[in-house]
């Protein structure tokens, strides 16, 4: 057998594993690992100049694939470093294996220099983490690693590996294992035959049914099933902030996201609906609003691979645990074989009452010839690239206007941070998705203040080649904190302006980067098309927008879905 | 709001607890009380937990629980019937006629005086919560209590009902 040091076997199993990339940051703890990577070809390194940039990049690479993204830290700041991306990709149950060195296991506890409890700093936030002792169990806990990480609801999983077990001098027989199974660990993969029969018998006598659907849809080839279910019932579906796309936006079925900022068909739909059936969600609380008058007179019907999601906040009636297309499957061939149609009829009257609140239309906004609104920069960016980017998104007004005015029509389009809500967390994420479809169009939209969060990677972008485009809602504040103080506090503003604002075209350029300043709306149509014609470029456009827009609809708090604001001045 | 007492198979390794004991403080569930052993096979430990909280708290808890990768099997005990046993060392400072109280005492609730100084008697006592309670609130009328050790509850199902890997 042969023999290699705790170091080679790690890379070793990655490549075993099938990682072509990984993205990471050296540091004194895993100097040995670098020293193999060094020494070999198949894995693609990838150096950013800041570790958090290495998680969301392979968060996004993730998103963006279905596939494992690997990050590589040292131990210590480099470990802690990770930490907000790890909790990034935990709430949105993105895979992921995430190796940090650690100090030599004669040290660990003695507060030696660089270290941190990594296993338990990281506790609350991983699906697993293993810290490895021995280099012997280096293969099998990196196969677990992944097995885990990929399987059941996706995560986060956190390999901790001392430096003393990755000495390149002592080596032990390798073997990397076929196969991984833990007694403790076995993800219930297929619906309840009697529940999914149960479950389709109340959505085919539904009168006003509606399908959620969200990011436990986009993996594997649930949105085909979900769409021919969809198109057989006939219902409207909608798709939370995570599952945008899941359900092509353009679709005449589709009556946009739902939740604090959803349309007020979505939001309406929900709440007069008598069948919600509810598709890899999880109920939280910026999609329902006060659960006391959450969709009073709705059946809840509800798929989910993880148990705990199943009413945790609000009850459901019939609950399904397995994953997402082996139930719908289950559905569209118990359709066929029993030929089951429901009562177009009834459709149609509902269909008829949600064109009555489509037809109030309430995404149309002002625009005006001195100051561009956000919604239009949105739309117009939508048409510059015919619909079809990979937009990856920031964390603020932008991001809602981003999920409201640019439809997805696929999965894996619209890659953001919607769990934790990470400022920082767009350019990296979309440096990774850059990186895996170079002759993509791949959009960071963002604003002034989430840019700055992670800016430092314009220097990755240079050294890889990354010609992302950043398109910047520069409203010289931090817009949705703003919204809430004018919402909320009578307008005080405490903190939500810049008293600063860099000049982002000068730090592009400074960057080795095309810079591009947009502040009239007669300019913006050209400029974007510059933009976008500049296929081997990274360009910055900073993008001046309407300081005191608001984004809208907004659920109203303590209400009902149906109790929204549609501007400043009206509300339902 | 009612005492749930459950039963988990674990691996025995290093952090498992510390998962079990941090899922209930980042999800704000609480502990009444924790115990954990290796079983007879070392691979594997058994632990019996007691909380408290709504039906819905309790489903939440049972699922979490399950979650945990280090996790094998989960049981509420209180959902069907079972035993528990909890034991006490109680340490008393008595002398005189106190010491005959005391010996009465530990006599009544089964107990036993397991390590005794001129002025010290140190009982050990079996029973579920209440026995234990109750013993320790008679023992407060008739003497001096130095120091209660409890070992928090360890439960079992009756009959046929078990909790294997």
């Amino acid at each position: 057998m042969e023999m290699l040091s705790g170091a080679e076997m790690v890379i070793r199993s990655l490549q075993d594993q099938g990682v072509s990339r990984i993205y990471g940051y050296p540091g004194g703890s895993v100097l040995d690992i670098y020293d193999a990577l060094f020494q070999q070809s198949s894995i693609e390194h990838v150096l950013v100049r800041h570790e958090q940039a290495a998680v969301h990049m392979a968060d996004g690479y993730s998103r963006a694939t279905g596939e494992v993204g690997t990050v590589l830290v040292t131990s210590g700041p480099g470990a802690t470093n990770c930490i907000t991306g790890i909790a990034t990709a935990y709430m949105d149950s993105i895979p992921m294996v995430l190796i940090s060195g650690q100090v030599p296991t004669t040290m660990i506890g003695e507060d030696a220099f660089q270290e941190t409890d990594m296993i338990g700093v990281s506790r609350p936030i991983v699906k697993h983490s293993f810290l490895c002792k021995r280099a012997q169990d280096l293969p099998e806990i990196i196969k677990k690693a992944y097995y885990i990480a990929s399987t059941g609801r996706p995560g986060p999983v956190v390999v901790d590996i001392p430096k003393d077990v990755m000495n390149p001098a002592i080596t032990f027989p390798y073997e990397y294992p076929e196969s991984v199974s833990l007694r403790s660990y076995n993800p219930t993969q297929q619906g309840h035959k009697k529940q999914i029969r149960k479950a389709l018998k109340t959505l085919i006598e539904a009168k006003r049914p509606i399908i959620y659907a969200g990011g436990g849809a986009v993996w594997n080839d649930t949105p085909q099933l979900l769409k021919k279910f969809a198109t057989h019932i006939g219902c409207p579906v909608t798709n939370t902030l995570m599952g945008l796309g899941v359900f092509p936006g353009t679709d005449e079925q589709c009556v946009g996201m739902l939740g604090m900022h959803g349309t007020l068909e979505a939001n309406k739909s929900m709440h007069f609906s008598d069948v919600i059936f509810a598709i890899g969600v999880r109920f939280d609380d910026r999609t329902t609003n006060n659960l006391e008058k959450y969709c009073p007179n709705s059946t809840i019907i509800h798929i989910d691979i993880d148990p705990t999601s199943i009413s945790k906040t609000v009850n459901a009636d019939i609950p399904i645990v397995g994953y997402a297309h082996n139930v719908l499957i289950a559905m569209l061939e118990m359709i066929e074989d029993e030929n089951l149609q429901n009562d177009k009829e009834a459709i149609a009257q509902w269909w008829k009452q949600i064109n009555e609140w489509r037809d109030k239309k309430c995404l149309s906004y002002e625009t005006n010839e001195n100051s561009l609104k956000p919604q239009q920069v949105v739309q117009a960016m939508y048409k510059a690239t015919n619909g079809d980017a990979y937009v990856c998104s920031d964390v603020g007004q932008h991001q809602m206007f981003a999920a409201l005015y640019y439809p997805f029509d696929k999965p894996g389009r619209w890659i953001n941070s919607g769990g934790l809500g990470t400022m920082g967390f767009g350019l990296p994420a979309a440096m990774g998705v850059q990186m895996e479809f170079p002759d993509s169009t791949v959009v960071c939209i963002t604003g002034d203040g989430s840019i700055q969060m992670n800016i430092q990677e314009l220097s990755t972008c240079l050294q890889y080649d990354l010609p992302v485009k950043i398109i910047i809602l520069n409203n010289h504040s931090l817009g949705m904190v703003k919204q809430w103080q004018d919402m909320v506090y009578k307008g005080r503003h405490s903190h939500s302006y810049w008293d600063s604002v860099p000049d982002f075209v000068k730090l592009a350029e400074a960057y080795g980067h095309v810079g591009i300043k947009v502040e009239k709306p007669a300019e913006l149509e050209g400029a974007l098309e510059r933009c976008f014609s500049l296929k081997d470029r990274l360009v910055v456009m900073d993008i001046s927008v309407d300081e005191l827009e608001h984004v809208y609809p907004m659920l109203i708090k303590f209400g009902a879905m149906n109790e929204m604001y549609l501007s400043k001045t009206e509300r339902t | 709001m009612s005492k749930t007492v459950i039963s988990l198979l674990i691996e025995n390794e290093s952090g498992a607890t510390s998962r079990i004991v941090g899922l209930f403080s980042q999800r704000g569930y609480n502990i009444e009380s924790l115990t954990v052993a290796a079983t007879q096979d070392p691979s594997l430990s058994r632990m019996t937990l007691v909380t408290s909280g709504e039906p819905r708290v309790i489903e939440q808890i049972m699922k979490q629980l399950n979650k945990l990768i280090d996790v094998l099997k989960v049981l509420e005990l209180t959902a069907g019937d079972y035993i528990e046993q909890e034991m006490s060392l109680v340490k008393v400072a008595c002398i005189g006629s106190k010491r005959d109280e005391v010996c009465r005492l530990v006599d009544i609730f089964n107990g036993k005086i397991i390590d005794a100084t001129p002025k010290i008697y140190t009982v050990r006592i079996f029973g579920d919560g209440n026995k234990l309670d109750a013993f320790v609130k008679q023992l407060e009328q008739a003497c001096e209590i130095v120091e209660v050790v409890r070992s928090g509850v360890i439960g079992i199902s009756r009959g046929e009902r078990s909790l294997r890997a």
